[in-house]
């Protein structure tokens, strides 16, 4: 992969771990949607040989010398993305639940509105279905929890399926949430005043293997995330008070 | 009491010994040792000096002065355990990003050699 040749060049970033059995499928999607886009998956150390099918599919591959979890694969292509100087990186997940055709919306809304960050939201048309109850809840409750501090809805708060341009990517390579980022980096981003768009879109059910938050896991999501939201609220009022002279 | 006392010296003599033990091998690493030794010869001089104690458990306005020196092992050792805490992290936020640099430079040194 090269550095960005053009100002307005995007970067697909497909971050992975133990995706072998879908990972070329989305691969050989993203390529047929976009096929001059260069795709970088980001291998969070898999053990099953996914770097290599992805590589054979034709996509870029960044390994990662040991598991540093979602947040940690992101924010590596984040950087990586930065580094070579790509204007717009949109991120699907390597097990097939996000459909690539939702790509161009995407990419279209970051370059007509010039939001900082754009969600593929899958309750904007009705099409919420591939979640468990307690899952369903906690989205339910993030959307209630987030209303206030981004200071408008949010429909589908913990989509992966996100795009980010060069002054969010800035913000992320600095600063990103290790674990279950979607809903924090949100929050980041606001607390710099940027500002997000939502894009309906449908998913899909994973293609191969589980995902990783399961009902019981989902409790102590929704308690992880709620601190990290907090904190990062603090945090960002702490700074801005710091920052602003006297009133 | 005096048992408490006891046991109380006997710990803390068999804790310096232990990090000092670790220290030499190099098992801990002498900046993170001093927490441990802090609290170690704290608790040693506080199970010796009954003088030390009373005063203390005076301040606390507790009666019974086991109690107080409880409550002060249980205070440094707090203070030790949230040290280490901020440390891990620290440690972890380093080798996150030297992980993910580490990834990128070979990234970028595979495609060197391609090219």
């Amino acid at each position: 992969m090269r550095a960005a040749s053009g100002p307005d060049q995007l970067l697909v970033l497909i971050p992975a771990f133990n995706e072998v059995g879908a990972i070329a499928g989305v691969i050989r999607e993203v390529r047929s949607v976009l096929p001059e886009a260069p795709i970088l998956v980001v291998d969070d150390a898999s053990t099953d040989g996914t770097h290599q099918t992805a590589r054979s599919a034709g996509a870029d591959v960044l390994r990662l010398p040991y598991h540093l979890g979602l947040g940690g694969g992101v924010q590596a292509g984040y950087k990586l993305a930065y580094e070579l100087g790509y204007e717009y990186v949109i991120r699907v997940d390597g097990d097939g639940q996000h459909d690539p055709k939702y790509i161009p919306a995407l990419l279209a809304t970051l370059r007509e509105t010039g939001c900082h960050m754009v969600i593929g939201s899958r309750f904007q048309d009705g099409n919420g279905g591939y979640t468990n109850s307690v899952r369903a809840m906690g989205i339910w409750f993030f959307r209630l929890v987030l209303r206030p501090i981004l200071g408008k809805p949010v429909h589908d708060p913990t989509s992966g399926f996100v795009g980010v341009n060069r002054q969010a990517l800035q913000v992320f390579t600095g600063s990103f949430p290790l674990e279950y980022p979607e809903i924090e980096a949100l929050v980041v981003l606001q607390r710099k005043r940027f500002q997000f768009q939502e894009v309906p879109c449908r998913m899909r059910p994973r293609k191969t293997g589980r995902s990783t938050i399961t009902a019981v896991k989902s409790l102590y999501y929704i308690f992880h995330v709620l601190l990290g939201v907090f904190i990062n609220v603090l945090k960002f009022e702490r700074r801005r008070k710091k920052d602003s002279p006297q009133e | 009491m005096e048992r408490l006392l006891n046991v109380t010296t006997f710990l803390s003599i068999v804790l310096v010994t232990m990090v000092l033990f670790s220290v030499r091998r190099s098992h801990i690493r002498v900046e993170y040792s001093v927490s441990w030794l802090a609290a170690s010869v704290i608790l040693l001089v506080l199970s010796r000096s009954s003088f030390a104690l009373n005063w203390i458990s005076r301040q606390l306005g507790l009666a019974d002065p086991p109690l107080a020196l409880l409550l002060l092992v249980f205070c440094v050792f707090v203070i030790v355990l949230y040290r280490l805490s901020v440390i891990i992290s620290d440690l972890k936020d380093a080798n996150i990003a030297m992980a993910q640099r580490l990834a990128i430079v070979e990234f970028q040194l595979q495609n060197r050699n391609e090219d």
